[in-house]
């Protein structure tokens, strides 16, 4: 293995490799996620009796709006992975928009709205700052940032041992409930999502960015707020759905969160989202968040006694694969181009 | 000095700031050491010395790894889910009744096995080592509750509650194995090919490839050295609390190794890695925590100055060109 592969001249490899296998590979790149939660959902669908339940209209509800606002989180996960960055954050910050929601709806609705938002977006703001401006690694900066909002949560829980209640008949309670409205939030945030990625100057700069950093500032794009501009909105995306999940669990629970950058992470490059960035989809990432939720389901269903350890398993095993099959698939594009 | 700064005042400002930046580490021990020396009370005593090398050892293991890890210009995020995995094989080999030799073995190989995995995702498939050691962090975590079941099992043993609470001449025993490991990995790193290419690799992947280094060989081997130590961490975890938490074992020591690493000013670019300095990084970060919790400081602020120091520590050990 000491014979480097990249000697091969690449003409060779351009005649190699016809336009068909390069089309087919981007192909899987791009639909792999949609086709797995296809297949899965048809055969659990077709697998699984009645006495288990899967295939009803009731527990494909449960399972959306299950995972609305969780996926919240991996759509802003999405942006930062196409720019080329990555947030580790958003799981802390997650549950500090939650406690901040929360605390803000002792006052009313609209600070239960403003405070998480209008404070994430800040925390956001510091991180994309640093990580622009100062040059330093995202995942190291949103590492920190991680310990950070946890740490900021905890103040303002008073070391955890406050949780604030929402009071019984407040309007913001009406936000994350129901079954419908979390699907409506979901469907209508990742519409909104695709359109900025695909339809605004922002979305491409992000590609741009992502595919090639020189390049992009070469041709004008502005690196260093659109960068800023997509922590804001990772982080802005992770405290709406913390404080949405305060809304619908009453309360802004203090332990929750752990963990959900990870979750976010891989229903994004589930989805087809390079991880070097510069290329990827909303639509992709709402698959990954599906099939991750579906997959769930279905272990909880017939695996009930392991519980979340076994969807972790499960669903570390299956990013370990996509991670692999992307990496292969990439390369032969990369070689290709 | 005072003269040379007049004379030469840039090349010496540049001197003093290099010194400043691979150093800082121990002035801000130096420091830390006088503070605690008012604030806590019997700070200079065998008694707190003891507590303190218990609560930083494992930290300093699994940091031992990373800093290898991080010298390739990789990083492992899977080391807390390795410590998960020991605390689970250790219950299940002791319920088999194995002699303590092959329960050793048996976590040990479970530490490099899950190297083995996230080494060959980052050298041959080349996957980023930040998201291939996610995936197995998520995934063997689960796992080692699985393997585990539901309730958490004592561990009696003595040799393993002896390992990881035991003391000789009045010292936990697993900080002398924790030197004893450091100076491995440091023989390792500076007087071994083995060493040499792992630095050349985090350097320059490329040029360490056309230089005809073994380049996918090295990287297996440092995870599976990194999942080595992670699991030894994690016998010493279980032993500590005579406990196996799969669930709870371990976790944000990936946060912990990283800090210990990069406040002891190794670069996270690669290329370069720091044995002594990790130590004082994990001690550093210690000291840290023990001060504050003397002061009744709740954990809320210690999680917010923890990373504010990454931050800091990160940002003083960039490489210049990229600033």
């Amino acid at each position: 293995m000491s014979v480097p592969t990249t000697v091969r001249p690449a003409t060779e490899l351009a005649e190699e490799g016809s336009g068909r296998r390069e089309r087919l590979t981007a192909t899987i790149q791009q639909l792999g996620g949609v086709g797995m939660l296809v297949i899965v959902v048809v055969v659990a669908s077709a697998v699984s009796h009645d006495k288990f339940g899967f295939a009803t209209k009731g527990n494909f509800e449960t399972i959306v709006s299950g995972s609305a606002f969780t996926g919240l989180l991996a759509l802003g996960m999405t942006f930062v992975i196409i720019s080329g960055g990555i947030d580790l954050s958003v799981g802390s910050v997650f549950a500090l928009g939650g406690v901040l929601a929360a605390r803000g709806a002792q006052h009313g609705t609209w600070t239960a709205i403003l405070y998480p938002l209008v404070f994430c977006a800040f925390f956001g703001l510091v991180q994309g700052v640093v990580i622009a401006r100062f040059r330093m690694p995202p995942f190291i900066v949103t590492l920190a940032g991680l310990s950070i909002a946890r740490g900021l949560e905890q103040v303002v829980t008073k070391d955890g041992n406050t949780t604030y209640q929402i009071k019984p008949g407040s309007v913001f309670l009406t936000f994350g409930g129901g079954t419908w409205r979390a699907i409506a939030i979901f469907v209508v945030a990742f519409a909104l999502g695709a359109l900025l990625l695909q339809a605004t100057r922002f979305g491409q700069a992000l590609f741009a960015i992502g595919g090639n950093e020189n390049a992009a500032l070469l041709m004008g794009v502005p690196i260093a707020r659109t960068k800023v501009l997509v922590y804001v909105l990772s982080a802005t995306l992770a405290g709406a759905g913390g404080a949405l999940n305060a809304s619908r669990s009453l309360a802004g629970p203090v332990t929750v969160g752990t963990g959900f950058e990870l979750t976010a992470i891989a229903a994004t490059v589930i989805g087809g989202t390079l991880l070097a960035g510069g290329a990827g989809s909303v639509s992709g990432t709402a698959a990954g968040v599906l099939l991750l939720a579906v997959i769930s389901n279905l272990i909880g269903r017939y695996l009930s006694d392991y519980g979340s350890a076994a969807s972790d398993a499960v669903n570390g095993g299956f990013l370990a694969l996509v991670i692999v099959l992307q990496a292969y698939l990439t390369r032969v594009q990369r070689i290709q181009q | 000095m005072a003269a040379l700064t007049m004379t030469r005042p840039t090349v010496d400002r540049e001197h003093a700031v290099r010194w400043l930046r691979s150093n800082a580490v121990w002035v801000a021990i130096v420091l830390v050491v006088v503070v605690d020396a008012f604030v806590i009370n019997n700070f200079f005593s065998v008694s707190n010395l003891r507590v303190q090398l218990y609560a930083v050892t494992p930290t300093f293991v699994v940091a031992l790894g990373m800093a290898v890890v991080i010298g390739t210009k990789g990083i492992d995020l899977s080391v807390g889910a390795v410590i998960a995995l020991a605390a689970a094989i250790v219950p299940i080999a002791l319920s088999h009744h194995l002699a303590i030799i092959l329960l050793l073995l048996l976590v040990l190989v479970g530490g490099a096995v899950s190297g083995t995995v996230v080494g060959s995702m980052v050298a041959i498939a080349r996957v980023q080592p930040i998201i291939a050691s996610l995936s197995i962090m998520i995934g063997l975590r689960g796992l080692a509750v699985i393997m585990n079941g539901s309730a958490d099992k004592s561990v009696t043993d003595p040799f393993i509650t002896g390992f990881g609470g035991g003391l000789w001449l009045g010292q936990p025993r697993m900080a002398y194995v924790a030197v004893v490991l450091a100076l491995i990995v440091a023989f390792l790193v500076r007087r071994t090919t083995f060493g040499r290419s792992l630095t050349a690799i985090g350097d320059n992947r490329e040029a360490a490839q056309l230089a005809g280094l073994p380049v996918r060989r090295v990287l297996i081997l440092v995870y599976v050295l990194c999942g080595v130590l992670a699991a030894i961490a994690g016998v010493m975890i279980t032993g500590n609390q005579g406990q196996a938490t799969p669930s709870a074992a371990g976790m944000s020591f990936e946060l912990f190794a990283i800090t210990a690493v990069v406040v002891g000013g190794t670069p996270l670019e690669g290329g370069e890695v720091r044995i002594f300095g990790t130590a004082a990084g994990a001690v550093l970060m210690q000291l840290i925590t023990a001060s504050l919790t003397q002061e009744q400081v709740q954990s809320d602020y210690l999680l917010i100055v923890q990373g504010a120091i990454v931050l800091l520590a990160v940002y003083a050990t960039m490489k210049r060109k990229l600033r």
